[in-house]
């Protein structure tokens, strides 16, 4: 497994450890003996076919899925099972679901208000003045009063990314952003989550947007039964897969 | 060179398809057997307008004090309610104290009012309506039972008519919304004892009728208590009606949050909320939003349940009502008795009914998701 050389100019402050773990839903071995290292700063896009369990991955490192062996250590902090602890560290950890689960009883704004108040105890005009700078930076700061069922599918999802940055978050972790988008949403989406790049924030992101990969991406992640079967550098990903089924996957998704 | 594209201009609709013509064709006139059934309707109200009308209005008797003003007229006898009229309205709440039942009214009408009126700001509402809940039970019990600031002493036992059905409903309303959010809470629980506990608590007041329950809470319970100490009869059946009600509602809520996209909790977890403060802020506006049909519904059924109570020898508006129809002097007025509370049930029911609708106009926040 080679390194990529931005990954080497990187600092090597560990955001993101994950050792060894396993998860089973029932019987079912869904992760098998995940080993990942996130430093700060870095961007790594997740793919794989669906059901390879990239969901779940990014799941357990903010703790909505429990595993059942190995270690996760988010921003120096070990997970446990310790609610307290496990609320601290969301606190830090932001993240955008395919579906975007905004909250459709508060508006816009208070949508990105919610957490900053009653989480991290800002006082109501700060949380606004903050709010209403991520809600100009995703484009969209004249929808603050708007309720995010009359948004469009792609201003819905900037809301969100803007909803978990008012949290100030250390880590992004995005699970399919863009895949309940039309074609030309998918592009504004995408460009919201370039400049968040471009500003070093550390991020995983699931998707299967091959050009964002490339352009973006430190580390390209494939994953396939529960497993991490390759990393690399995104140039030598798509030009030099080393594993087979890395390869049939990349011509599914590149011919398609 | 193509021609320039000029839009088409915006038409008013059709004539017949609006307005109160439009309103008649789509609603009543808008296929034969619709039509069979307008006329149907039609006919069968000429028939029971006029008696009701001549009954109820035209050969009514309005004025008197006694039942020989109704002796004249075939009509109905309303002088029988505007003589018990006090008496439907506070029971044997003694008659120099009553000023105190309607301050306390009044106290509650005039808090409450800023909650129905549009321009108040919604935080300023919440803020109200939590003092409210607070400090107005206290309040009105201070002022309705007395023993303290000089007034005197008026024992449960003589509160009745409205302000004992008031009463009940009230209470019973107030604590059995917020138990049954807990309960319902309690029932979704991760934790095996919690969730027992609730279950077994829901099914059970769910499965015995309330008669039971006041009969059990008037005749049983004093078995268990020792000798001497003595249990309010109305406090009795307060309980009784709330948890009874509870255990209703807590369904209705549970039916709520049940309905609540798993990304819902999802995302408020995600952004760090602990429990409460995700089922506060996120889960139950919603769930309780989406279910105040049903919470209405069960609010409906406990003020009229409330009439139930008359079986450990409370008296309620109905039951208060039904004593003034055996009354020797009045014999033979039931009918105007029983319209008169079953009018009385109505108005408060049927102010419940619309005031839960204009809510769900408010509350309503563009499509789904
Ligand atoms: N709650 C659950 N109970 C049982 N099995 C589950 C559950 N959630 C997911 N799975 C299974 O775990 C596996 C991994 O799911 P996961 O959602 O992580 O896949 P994914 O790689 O994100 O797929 P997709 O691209 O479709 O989103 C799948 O086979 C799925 O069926
Ligand atoms: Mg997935």
């Amino acid at each position: 497994m080679s390194e990529s050389p931005a990954h080497k100019l990187l600092s090597d402050q560990v955001m993101i450890q994950m050792d060894g773990v396993h998860k089973w839903y029932g019987a079912f071995h869904v992760l098998k003996d995940i080993n990942l290292t996130v430093q700060k700063g870095e961007r790594i896009v997740v793919c794989g076919p669906s059901g390879s369990g990239k969901s779940t991955t990014i799941r357990c490192i903010n703790r909505l899925e429990e595993y059942q062996r190995g270690r996760i250590t988010v921003d120096g902090q070990e997970l446990s099972n310790d609610v307290k602890q496990i609320e601290r560290i969301r606190r830090e950890v932001g993240m955008v679901f395919q579906h975007f689960n905004l909250f459709p009883h508060l508006t816009v704004l208070e949508n990105c208000t919610l957490a900053p108040i009653w989480v991290r105890k800002l006082p109501r005009k700060e949380a606004v003045e903050i709010a209403m700078r991520y809600l100009e930076r995703v484009k969209i700061p004249e929808q603050a009063g708007k309720y995010p069922g009359q948004l469009s599918g792609g201003q819905q999802q900037r809301v969100a990314i803007a909803r978990s940055l008012c949290m100030n978050p250390k880590i992004m972790l995005f699970d399919e952003p863009t895949s309940a988008l039309d074609p030309e949403m998918i592009k504004e989406v995408l460009e919201t989550m370039v400049t968040l790049a471009e500003d070093g924030m550390t991020m995983i992101c699931v998707t299967h947007e091959m050009g964002f990969a490339k352009t973006v991406a430190h580390r390209v992640i494939f994953m396939d039964g529960g497993e991490i079967i390759e990393q690399n550098a995104p140039e030598e990903f798509f030009t030099n897969p080393q594993s087979d089924r890395t390869r049939l996957f990349l011509s599914q998704i590149l011919h398609h | 060179m193509a021609e320039p594209h000029i839009p088409h201009p915006d038409l008013p609709p059709p004539v017949s398809s609006v307005g109160p013509i439009g309103w008649l064709r789509r609603n009543l006139l808008s296929s034969p057997l619709n039509i069979v059934l307008t006329l149907l309707a039609l006919y069968l109200l000429t028939i029971a307008i006029p008696p009701l009308l001549s009954w109820a209005v035209l050969n009514a008797t309005w004025s008197g004090d006694s039942r020989d003003a109704c002796q004249a007229s075939h009509g109905a006898c309303w002088v029988f309610i505007r003589v018990h009229f006090d008496q439907f309205m506070y029971g044997f709440y003694p008659e120099g104290q009553r000023w105190r039942v309607d301050l306390s009214a009044l106290l509650l009408i005039f808090s409450a009012a800023p909650l129905f009126i549009r321009a108040v700001p919604s935080l300023v509402k919440l803020r109200l309506s939590l003092s409210i809940l607070v400090l107005y039970p206290l309040i009105a019990f201070l002022l309705l039972s007395g023993g303290r600031f000089g007034l005197s002493v008026v024992e449960t036992s003589r509160w009745g008519g409205l302000l004992l059905t008031l009463v009940i409903a009230g209470v019973g309303m107030t604590a059995a919304l917020p138990l049954g959010i807990l309960l319902a809470l309690g029932r979704r629980s991760q934790l095996p004892a919690i969730q027992t506990l609730c279950v077994t608590f829901i099914e059970f007041w769910r499965g015995v009728p309330l008669i039971t329950v006041l009969f059990m809470s008037s005749v049983m319970l004093p078995l268990f208590l020792p000798t001497g100490m003595n249990f309010d009869k109305l406090l009795r059946a307060l309980i009784g009606v709330s948890l009874f009600q509870a255990a209703y509602m807590a369904e209705v809520v549970r039916g709520g949050l049940q309905a609540i996209p798993k990304g819902q909790f999802e995302a408020a977890a995600a952004l760090g909320l602990g429990f409460w403060k995700m089922m506060g802020l996120i889960v139950l506006p919603q769930a309780l939003k989406l279910v105040i049909p049903g919470i209405v519904n069960t609010f409906i059924a406990l003020f009229k349940d409330t009439s139930l109570v008359l079986i450990i020898g409370l008296f309620d508006l109905l039951n208060t009502v039904h004593n003034a129809t055996t009354n020797p002097a009045w014999l033979g007025f039931s009918t105007e008795g029983y319209v008169f509370a079953a009018a009385v049930y109505w108005l408060f029911c049927f102010g419940m009914s619309r005031y839960s609708q204009s809510l769900e106009k408010r509350l309503h926040t563009g499509h789904k998701r």
